[in-house]
């Protein structure tokens, strides 16, 4: 399966428009080169965490209860390459790196990946498919809704991911694809209630769930500030959209 | 490893054998395969297997040692059940020393060695099952803790037992988090105490009992989740209060004084309805009273065990 996302995505990474008509014959070819390690880079950041579980499993460290800590490693990896695909456009508009931001997708679908494996476990190794004992589970234990409310938004992220969708869905693209902020904080949520502690008295295993909310709330308001200084200098007149809009033809 | 569940089931299956017959021959042979550096204690009386420990002993498979001392729940070492053993390496557990105090006629101090030689240990298997949602079947070595109860002689005042673990963030790096309340207690009903099968146990697979499980000595309520079974005690007080218990302090509406293994009561986390059982692969259903309802179930009569989970 990961194979075919590679393929799929480096298909459509060859296609991509020339990064700048300004580029010279000469310069273009290291820049070409450079996108390539760029793109390895960032394939073995996504299958980094597969790479460790391998290992974990030949250094015999998946633990005497194997199921459940593969399920929860894979729910960590997810998480974290959600993180990860939160930050590129940051990191893109702070450093000006624009090439990375075209690889903004595949460390989504990367997240959707491992969130895919992490739900498989739950529901053939840990639940042997019994459906409806994981339908009442689901019912009885939020944290379990939150986990497959948040698996939803990913699952209709990744699927409207190429290209195809992103040009039929126009604006309506983007606005959906805003949810993974949603699908992130859902993530965080599900991942602080299923850990021992309690979040009031910030007691017990609550520490790293609230390190990676508050990464995921430091990347939304990164993009909040970004989105204004962007509108900033566009409307001197912000309330007023319409004039802008009229005065272009 | 022989826990990961792709083990093809011929090998899983004669893991089993292997450990049954070992179990036939007896705990100290295992011990010799599986940690030959450690001791056998000399006072362990071979336990005759009657009612439901027998069962268990008969139709269930013992967990390996080596999942039984490397996946433990000790949050004074460290919240990582794997990290705890090789943290626990250096751990003093002898000699060890538990004082009981209290409503008590006779208050007293007891070393682990006295406790041995008086009370006489002996084999009892036990099935153990976390709150997590995974279970074991440990042959602890231990005594009645009604026999060093009944010596103590609590007064008519006494209705609860308070437990104490240890305290010693030098040794323990857990300790030193903040965000427990330390040290680890638990506490019993008077009537939960002097039940025959609540134990305190000082070993395990015929052998002294290794730090990362509780050593120097610890209790054991196999009708109760795990964490009911407090590590490395050194304090029993006799109360008239219901005592504080670590897990119910940090939250209460999770964790109950109580804590009867019970697959009706649901917690907010883990099913409490089945179980994974450490080396199996498929989830089992959890009984009722850890399938101890039998011998334990009339200490409950009358009581609402949704309200007093």
């Amino acid at each position: 399966m990961t194979g075919w996302i590679c393929k799929q995505i480096s298909r459509k990474m060859n296609t991509v428009a020339p990064l700048s008509t300004s580029d010279s014959i000469i310069t273009r070819k290291p820049v070409k080169a450079q996108l390539a390690w760029l793109r390895v880079g960032i394939h073995l950041l996504g299958l980094y965490p597969l790479i460790q579980l391998a290992h974990l499993l030949l250094a015999d460290r998946w633990t005497a209860n194997p199921i459940q800590f593969i399920e929860q490693y894979l729910g960590r990896a997810a998480l974290d390459m959600l993180v990860l695909t939160l930050a590129v456009t940051p990191v893109v508009t702070l450093t000006g790196w624009k090439s990375l931001a075209r690889h903004r997708r595949t460390l989504g679908l990367y997240s959707f990946f491992y969130f895919s494996l992490h739900f498989l476990t739950f529901a053939v190794l840990d639940y042997n498919l019994d459906v409806r004992e994981m339908l009442r589970l689901i019912l009885e234990k939020p944290y379990l809704l939150v986990g497959l409310l948040a698996g939803l938004i990913l699952l209709s992220l990744a699927a409207t991911s190429f290209r195809y969708w992103r040009k039929h869905l126009g604006r309506n693209w983007k606005r959906l694809h805003k949810t993974v902020y949603l699908a992130s904080g859902l993530v965080v949520l599900h991942y602080a209630l299923a850990v021992k502690g309690s979040l009031d008295a910030l007691s017990g295993d609550i520490l790293r769930p609230l390190v990676m909310g508050l990464l995921v709330s430091f990347l939304l308001i990164l993009r909040l500030v970004n989105h204004q200084k962007h509108a900033a200098p566009a409307g001197a007149h912000t309330g007023l959209v319409q004039p802008t809009n009229l005065s272009k033809p | 490893m022989d826990s990961d569940p792709i083990t093809p089931k011929q090998i899983y299956l004669s893991r089993r054998d292997f450990i049954k017959a070992a179990g036939v021959i007896g705990g100290s042979l295992i011990l010799a395969a599986c940690a030959p550096s450690i001791t056998n204690l000399p006072q362990v009386v071979p336990y005759q297997p009657t009612g439901v420990l027998g069962e268990v002993e008969q139709q269930e498979s013992l967990t390996s040692f080596e999942d039984i001392t490397n996946y433990t729940n000790y949050y004074e070492f460290t919240t990582d059940k794997e990290g705890v053993a090789e943290l626990a390496k250096d751990f003093q557990t002898s000699p060890w020393e538990v004082e009981v105090y209290g409503l008590v006629n006779k208050p007293k101090k007891y070393t682990v060695e006295d406790m041995v030689r008086q009370f006489q240990p002996e084999e009892r298997v036990y099935r153990m099952r976390c709150v997590e949602g995974w279970s074991m079947v440990i042959p602890w070595v231990g005594f009645p803790l009604a026999k060093l109860l009944k010596e103590v002689e609590p007064t008519s005042t006494a209705k609860y037992v308070r437990f104490e673990s240890i305290f010693a963030p030098d040794e323990m790096p857990g300790q030193k988090r903040p965000s427990y309340p330390w040290p680890y207690q638990e506490g019993l009903r008077l009537d939960e105490a002097m039940h025959d099968l609540t134990i305190l146990a000082t070993g395990l697979y015929g052998s002294e009992l290794p730090a990362q499980n509780g050593g120097g000595i610890r209790l054991v309520v196999p009708w109760k989740y795990g964490f009911k079974s407090i590590k490395a005690v050194i304090k029993i007080e006799l109360v008239a209060q219901q005592p504080a218990s670590m897990w119910s302090e940090i939250a209460p509406d999770e964790y109950g004084f109580y804590a009867n293994v019970n697959p009706e009561v649901d917690h907010p986390r883990w099913s409490q309805r089945t179980e994974r059982r450490i080396g199996e692969f498929d989830r089992q259903d959890t009984l009722m009273f850890n399938g101890y309802a039998d011998q334990v179930a009339h200490l409950y009569d009358g009581m609402d065990l949704q309200a007093n989970f």
